[in-house]
Parts: structure tokens; C-alpha cells; sequence
């Protein structure tokens, strides 16, 4: 990886204060904090990025940056905009300053202009190539607009795309539960907004895969019953199956027709799967005899579950196949000594499901390999449970008490960055949506 | 069979409703009107009545008592091992006193509530709850009572008894709780 390093020697008198890695504040790494002119590239690839200056979009660009730097797939070179270094003024392609950038380490610069209509154009510099790379206009509305944010988050996907080919995951939403509650806010902590009731007890919040519905348990006298609730104040109608007993852990099936879910009675817990599109029948999947079976989660090609059980004693995490048949272990462990596994979520690719497990009595996160069932520990420090799946599949939303309160946090298991998550007190059980459409509305 | 003390069908206590429940013979009667005239020297009275009455406000309360412990003996809590929904062997001996009560009084309904204490994930706890919970009643059942009597629920984590965090307070918390919902109005001990 060869720098110009000599001009950045130069430029970093007058640049150094502006030049700081962006991730630095909100890392619980060692990440040094600083001076950064971006030579590092460890660990893995992360090319620099750096986002200009754009007039009259200040909050369209702060979004955008932060989503990108949010991405863990850049190193994000911040330049003040006041600094004078952004903007136009050089006679490289795109009128860009093309070599001031490359000192400070950035291979792509990414450009806002307000469009006419009220749009934007976003073009994505190849500083390296010393070229644009992409340019595309995209409608935006008002910054007051409910939709705006939502927007913004699809601008900075579709620009990590351009620069690595892989669409970022800012345009989603993570649902949470504090103090009973159910919120959902942006994938940067961002717009919280209460999506049920103060007066009554949820639990267990799931996204439909399309974003436009959630599914929860209302827990109320020791039972529960499941709802699906339209967002934008949409319809909320209960779950077949659901109206006796305690019925908890409800997850979608990819295609969205059907609502897998942990039944509760005398007779033990049970996974059955309601068809929620025509509104009929629970199916029972497993019959536990008194060992309960519960939080089952679809495979991304709806074909297979994986579930928590504890027909061996200890809660750990099994599969079978979505009809109930083929159950079997799905995360190995040493009976007597593993400690308690729960909270199973597959992720969007396929190839893992993450859960927590006791270790000398905390949660940790830990990662299964589907095809090799070999397991992986991510987490190690304080209480780390509850992981919920970004769309990437490379970050994993979580609850952590690793600040004190119990909190929402994100660890990048590639890079293993963890940063913090806005979150109203204490909160807990988080899902994170796929990507949201254009379509999506608003909570 | 000492036949006096099983004469238990009263009601929530109270000397009025003691007296309710006696036969008629031992209503007390009102006063007669020689009462009427102050002396400074009492005039001897016929005590009997008043020996009457003393006795059965005596066996009122004692009744009352008694009342009151079968109510706490059904609903006395059991408690459980760390992850666990097996019935302890020294808690049998109070599930069999409740299956005993609930054998001598057929109307009475228990709701049986399993809680788990704070360590696990919110959504298990709420599973093993309703697995502890479902273990006395089966329990119960299999002492002949009917199971349609009782109803199971489960609080998981969510109402801790005590909201320490220690061991101490883990292992109280761990439990299942027995109340009432119906036909507890006139319990009788059982024999």
C-alpha cells in the first residue's frame, strides 16, 4: 500500500487538527484518537473516504458521512467546512482538488449538490483515478419530512456500493424495547419513536421482511398474546393461535405469509407456525414433553429453523426443518460444563446464526457456521446478549452493559469495531430490519 | 376425629359471620328488660349466655385463625434451583398440604404463577417460569387433584420478590406462587 506520504507529511501542519478518524469517539477500541492522515488500513481493506463540503446540505452531508463511517468499510478522512480545503478550485477532473485529498489519504471523495427540484447530486471521486466515478441524481425531500432521513441513509448505501460494490446498511431500522415499550429508530440511533402503548407490557419486537410490519408479544396476567401492527399507524390484528396461554419469540418467515412463534401452557413451550396471511391455522412444530422450545428463527431461504431447547437441560440452539421435522443440534456443547445458549438469529446470508451464551455466568455473543458447525466467541467483556443481524450480515446489533446500563451497541465482526447505539434508558431485546425499500413508510 | 375443630365452614372471620354459620339455638338473645335498671351493686345475672357468647366469639376466631392458615398454607410459595423446574424434595411436603387442602374444599380454584429470577435471557425466563409453574400443577395433579382447578402462568423475570441482586435474592425470586381466583370464601381444613 504505497501513500504519499511526503505531502502528507506536508499537508498535516495545517490539516492535523481537521484530520481525525471518524470512528475514534465512539469505539470502545484502542483506537488511538489522534491525529489521522489515514495510512492505516489495518484491519482488512478500508479504503479512505472523504466527504465534502456541501453547501446549503449540511445535514444531508453529516448523515451521509456518519452512515459511511458507520459502514466500516472506510476510513473516514473529517475535514472541517470551514477548513477551506473542501470544495472546488483545482483543475483535476471534476474540478476537484484531487491532490489534497489523495495527501490526506482519501482514494474516494464523495460530493453533495443541491440539484434543481430539491434534489441532490451525488457523485463519488475517484481521487486515485483522479476522475468521477458515479453521478446520479436523487430526489430528496424537505429535511423536515418524514421520509427525509430514510432517504439520506439510501443515498449513503447506494455510494458504498458504487465504491465497493456492496450496498451499505444505513437505510433500516432497528426496534427495541424499554420500559416495556416497543421503539424504533434509524440504523444510526437516530429518530426514536414509540411504537406502542405506555400502559402495557411488550415484548419480543420482529420485522416482517419488507419493514412495513412488526410483530410483538403483549404481555398482561402471567399470558400473552401476538400482535402484527402495520407501521404509520397501521392495523394491528392478533396472531391465530395466540389469544390463550403465553406466547412469545415471534419471527416472519422470509416471504412474509407466516409467523413462527414459542407457545406457552401446562404442557410446556412449543414453536408453532401460524399462516398469518390467510389468517388460519397454527401448525405445531415441536412437541418438547415439558422441555420448552422456543425463539425460532428462519433460515434467509425459509426452509429451516433454528430454535433454543432444553431437551438435553441447559437452553441451547438446535435446527430443524420448517415443516418440524429433521431436529437436531445445531451449536455443539459440553453438556455440564456450556453454559446456557439463547437468543438464535440467522443470518441474512445463510452461513451463521449468532446467539449469546454463559460464560462464568455473562452472556457473551457467540457465532455457529451453519454448513461446519464450528462456533465462534465475539464478545468478551461485561454482559453481551440479545444479537439481532444488520442486512450485511456483518454487523450485529446487541445489549451490552458494558457502559453500565444495559444499552444498545454494534459490533462490526469483520473489523471487530463495537460503537454504541443511541438508546432511550435501559433497552433491550433489539431486531433490526433488512433494507428498507423506498416504499417504507414512515413510524 | 376430634369432630369440634372440623366445624370449619366459615366464612373470612369476624365474630358476625362466626355467628351466621352457628345454628339458630345459638343466636344470642337480646337482653332481657331487668338489664334495664342501674345498681351499684350488680345483680347476679345469669352468666350462661354471656359464657355462651365469649365461647363462640372464641371459636369465632379460632376458627378464623385457622382459616387464615389453611389460606397461607395454599398459598405458601415454592421455591426453585438456579435454571431448574424440578420440585425440590423439602417443597414436596408443601405441595402435598396444598393438594390436601384442595381435595377438602372442591370449589376452590388456584392460579399458579412461575417466576424466574433476573440472570438468563428475558424471553427463557418467561419459558421456564411457565415450566415451574406447569411442574406444580403437575405435581398436584397427580395428588388426584383435577386440573382443570388450575391455571398456569408465568411472570418470568418481571416481578422480582426481592430486587437484590445476589444469591439470596436470586433464590427467592425463583419461585411459584399459588393465589386464589375462586371459592376461597369458605375453606375448610383438611382431615
Amino acid at each position: 500500500m504505497t501513500r504519499p506520504f511526503g505531502s502528507a507529511m506536508l499537508l498535516a501542519g495545517s490539516l492535523a487538527a481537521l484530520a481525525t478518524r471518524g470512528a475514534a469517539q465512539d469505539t470502545t477500541h484502542a483506537v488511538d484518537q489522534g491525529v489521522r492522515v489515514g495510512f492505516d488500513y489495518a484491519p482488512g481493506t478500508q479504503p479512505g473516504l472523504v466527504v465534502l463540503p456541501a453547501s446549503g446540505l449540511d445535514s444531508a452531508r453529516a448523515i451521509v458521512e456518519r452512515d459511511l463511517d458507520y459502514s466500516d468499510r472506510f476510513q473516514i478522512v473529517q475535514i472541517g467546512s470551514a477548513s477551506g480545503v473542501g470544495g472546488r478550485g483545482g483543475s483535476e477532473s471534476g474540478g476537484i482538488s484531487y491532490g489534497i485529498y489523495k495527501a490526506l489519504g482519501a482514494e474516494f471523495g464523495v460530493e453533495l449538490t443541491a440539484a434543481a427540484g430539491g434534489g441532490v447530486t451525488v457523485r463519488l471521486h475517484n481521487v486515485t483515478a483522479g476522475k468521477v466515478q458515479n453521478q446520479q441524481n436523487f430526489s430528496l425531500p424537505a429535511p423536515a419530512d418524514a421520509s427525509y432521513r430514510l432517504e439520506v441513509h439510501r443515498i449513503a448505501d447506494e455510494v458504498a456500493r458504487w465504491a465497493t460494490g456492496t450496498p451499505g446498511v444505513a437505510a433500516s431500522r432497528v426496534l427495541f424495547v424499554s420500559g416495556g415499550r416497543v421503539y424504533v429508530m434509524d440504523s444510526d440511533g437516530e429518530a426514536i419513536t414509540p411504537l406502542t402503548p405506555a400502559d402495557q407490557t411488550s415484548l419480543s419486537p420482529a420485522w416482517s421482511p419488507d419493514g412495513q410490519r412488526f410483530a410483538y408479544t403483549v404481555l398482561g396476567g402471567g399470558r400473552g398474546g401476538v400482535t402484527v401492527q402495520t407501521l404509520g399507524g397501521g392495523a394491528a390484528l392478533q396472531v391465530p393461535g395466540t389469544n390463550t396461554g403465553l406466547n412469545i419469540t415471534p419471527a416472519f418467515s422470509p416471504d412474509g405469509r407466516f409467523l413462527a412463534y414459542a407457545h406457552s401452557d401446562e404442557n410446556g413451550t412449543d414453536i408453532y407456525l401460524a399462516n398469518i396471511a390467510d389468517r388460519c391455522c397454527a401448525q405445531r412444530l415441536t412437541v418438547g414433553r415439558y422441555a420448552d422450545n422456543l425463539s425460532p428463527t428462519f433460515s434467509p431461504d425459509g426452509r429451516r429453523l433454528a430454535f433454543v431447547s432444553t431437551r438435553a437441560g441447559p437452553p441451547q440452539i438446535y435446527v430443524m426443518a420448517a415443516d418440524g421435522t429433521d431436529q437436531e443440534l445445531l451449536a455443539p456443547f459440553d453438556y455440564g460444563a456450556t453454559g446456557a445458549s439463547n437468543a438464535p438469529e440467522w443470518s441474512p446470508d445463510g452461513a451463521n446464526v449468532v446467539f449469546h451464551r454463559e460464560v462464568s455466568g455473562s452472556p457473551q455473543l457467540f457465532l455457529v457456521d451453519v454448513a461446519s458447525r464450528r462456533v465462534r466467541q465475539l464478545t468478551s467483556s461485561g454482559r453481551n446478549e440479545d444479537p439481532t443481524w444488520a442486512p450485511d450480515g456483518r454487523h450485529i446489533t446487541f445489549v451490552s452493559d458494558r457502559s453500565g446500563a444495559r444499552q444498545l451497541w454494534v459490533i462490526d465482526i469483520e473489523t471487530g469495531r463495537v460503537r454504541q447505539l443511541k438508546s432511550p434508558g435501559a433497552a433491550r431485546l433489539p431486531a433490526w430490519s433488512r433494507r428498507l425499500s423506498r416504499t417504507a413508510v414512515a413510524p | 376425629m376430634r369432630a369440634p375443630t372440623l366445624l370449619l365452614v366459615l366464612a373470612t372471620a369476624g365474630f358476625a359471620a362466626a355467628c351466621g354459620g352457628k345454628p339458630k339455638p345459638e343466636q344470642p338473645a337480646p337482653e332481657p328488660a331487668p338489664a334495664a335498671t342501674p345498681a351499684p351493686t350488680p345483680a347476679p345475672v345469669d352468666n350462661s349466655a354471656e359464657q355462651r357468647r365469649a365461647d363462640s366469639l372464641a371459636a369465632a376466631n379460632a376458627a378464623a385463625e385457622r382459616i387464615k392458615a389453611v389460606a397461607a398454607d395454599l398459598a405458601a410459595m415454592i421455591n426453585f434451583d438456579y435454571d431448574q423446574a424440578v420440585i425440590r424434595q423439602n417443597d414436596q411436603s408443601t405441595l402435598d398440604r396444598k393438594a390436601s387442602i384442595l381435595a377438602a374444599n372442591p370449589n376452590v380454584k388456584v392460579q399458579i404463577s412461575g417466576h424466574a429470577d433476573e440472570r438468563g435471557s428475558d424471553e427463557y425466563n418467561l419459558a421456564l417460569g411457565n415450566r415451574r409453574a406447569a411442574a406444580a400443577k403437575r405435581y398436584l395433579e397427580n395428588k388426584g387433584i383435577d386440573p382443570s382447578r388450575m391455571d398456569v402462568v408465568s411472570y418470568g423475570e418481571e416481578r422480582p420478590l426481592n430486587q437484590g441482586h445476589d444469591e439470596a435474592a436470586y433464590a427467592q425470586n425463583r419461585r411459584d406462587e399459588f393465589t386464589i381466583t375462586s371459592g376461597g370464601d369458605n375453606l375448610v381444613a383438611p382431615q
